[in-house]
């Protein structure tokens, strides 16, 4: 991120040099400042009732009624959890967090999941086959109400902002796929391999 | 089914779900008022700390486009942009994405004020953010919070499945809206 902030600012201010333009700088840099400003406005309204509405979801046990739902599937995803261990259960309410889109309320449970999946690691310092098939899960983004997605779209002044939950609903679906066979082809490749 | 008619039915979908959280939050009990305030407050700090990620990506992309210098990457990753059939903003928010949640989200923002958030781009913009997510940073904090410092294939296959949803995105976002 370092990389890419400093390479844009430097190869833009280059070559506006270089074509004889360099007043567009001053004039581009101070216009950028005050309209993110403006938006970072419009953003607080937003972030902040979607976090209100979030923390009554997860107050009232919404969260616990889909972690209970989809929880069969994933005793099939993480085989060398055993049946009923905490970690299973911090996943879950994990991934059913991230679902409902409340990313915030999602990271404690993450979180804590790391530390049950240690519990279980007879090697300190090297990441198991659970952890791993958890953060491909986790970070293909397994969301079906992408909420600060559409109320940032209303405030932008979409007709109709809610149109794109259906792509998104695709394509996430598509990236969460590939992460779970990738992370099984991986993983029977890794044990075949200390076999032989 | 046209994309119309498709928009039209998830125009229910936030409506309903404030509908439904309130309404079970009200069915157990929940001071809902309060636990709302709560949430709202938390949710206010992090839109804070968001602003100074907004002003740095703002005036970067500023910058970059106004100079001109965005013509020239134009120009040099034309043949790649050809063959995936995508603007450059999305490869950029591609790149982006996997690194810094604040930035993407700024980013987005920014192409949805020059672009807007009905055109190709913007509805492009908006699936690769809903449908991916920040996987660097994730994987960093979760194994340096245990410990971790052999991640194994875990980055691998993060970045398989960063591919995927941007190649799905670019794919459905053309076959509905296009």
């Amino acid at each position: 991120m370092n990389f890419i902030f400093s390479f844009f600012i430097l190869s833009g201010i280059i070559v506006a040099a270089a074509n004889g333009r360099i007043d567009v700088i001053t004039n581009a840099a101070m216009t950028a400042a005050g309209n993110a400003v403006q938006r970072a406005i419009t953003l607080i309204g937003i972030v902040s009732l979607w976090l209100g509405i979030a923390r009554v979801a997860e107050e009232s046990g919404l969260i616990d009624i889909l972690s209970r739902l989809i929880a069969p599937l994933f005793r099939w995803l993480f085989p060398s959890i055993p049946k009923g261990h905490p970690a299973l259960g911090c996943i879950l309410m994990n991934l059913s967090a991230n679902m409902l889109g409340f990313g915030n309320a999602a990271t404690p449970f993450g979180l804590k999941a790391m530390q049950e999946l240690q519990r279980l690691n007879d090697k300190p310092d090297t990441a198991t086959e659970a952890m791993c098939t958890f953060l491909a899960i986790n970070t293909s983004s397994v969301t079906i109400v992408p909420a600060t997605l559409i109320a940032l779209r209303a405030s932008a002044g979409s007709k109709n902002p809610s149109e794109i939950v259906g792509s998104v609903l695709f394509a996430t679906t598509c990236s969460t796929l590939a992460a779970i066979v990738g992370d099984i082809v991986i993983r029977s490749f890794c044990r075949r391999r200390r076999k032989f | 089914m046209t994309a119309e008619t498709l928009g039209q039915g998830f125009s229910w979908f936030i409506p309903g779900l404030i509908f439904v959280v309130f309404l079970y939050g009200h069915m157990r009990g929940v001071r809902i008022f309060e636990v709302f305030v709560e949430g709202a407050q938390e949710g206010f700090m992090m839109a804070v700390k968001l602003i100074p990620y907004l002003i740095g990506i703002y005036v970067a992309i500023g910058i970059f486009r106004e100079s001109g210098a965005i013509d020239i990457l134009v120009a040099l990753l034309s043949p790649i942009l050809k063959v995936i059939k995508a603007p450059t903003d999305a490869l950029l928010l591609f790149i982006v994405r996997s690194l810094s949640g604040p930035a993407a989200l700024s980013m987005t923002m920014e192409i949805f004020d020059q672009h807007g958030p009905d055109s190709f781009i913007g509805r492009l913009a908006s699936t690769m953010l809903g449908s991916s997510d920040t996987t660097f940073y994730i994987i960093a904090v979760y194994f340096s919070s245990v410990g971790i410092r052999k991640t194994r294939y875990a980055i691998p296959l993060g970045i398989l499945a960063d591919f995927a949803s941007f190649a799905a995105s670019v794919y459905i976002v053309r076959k509905i809206f296009l």
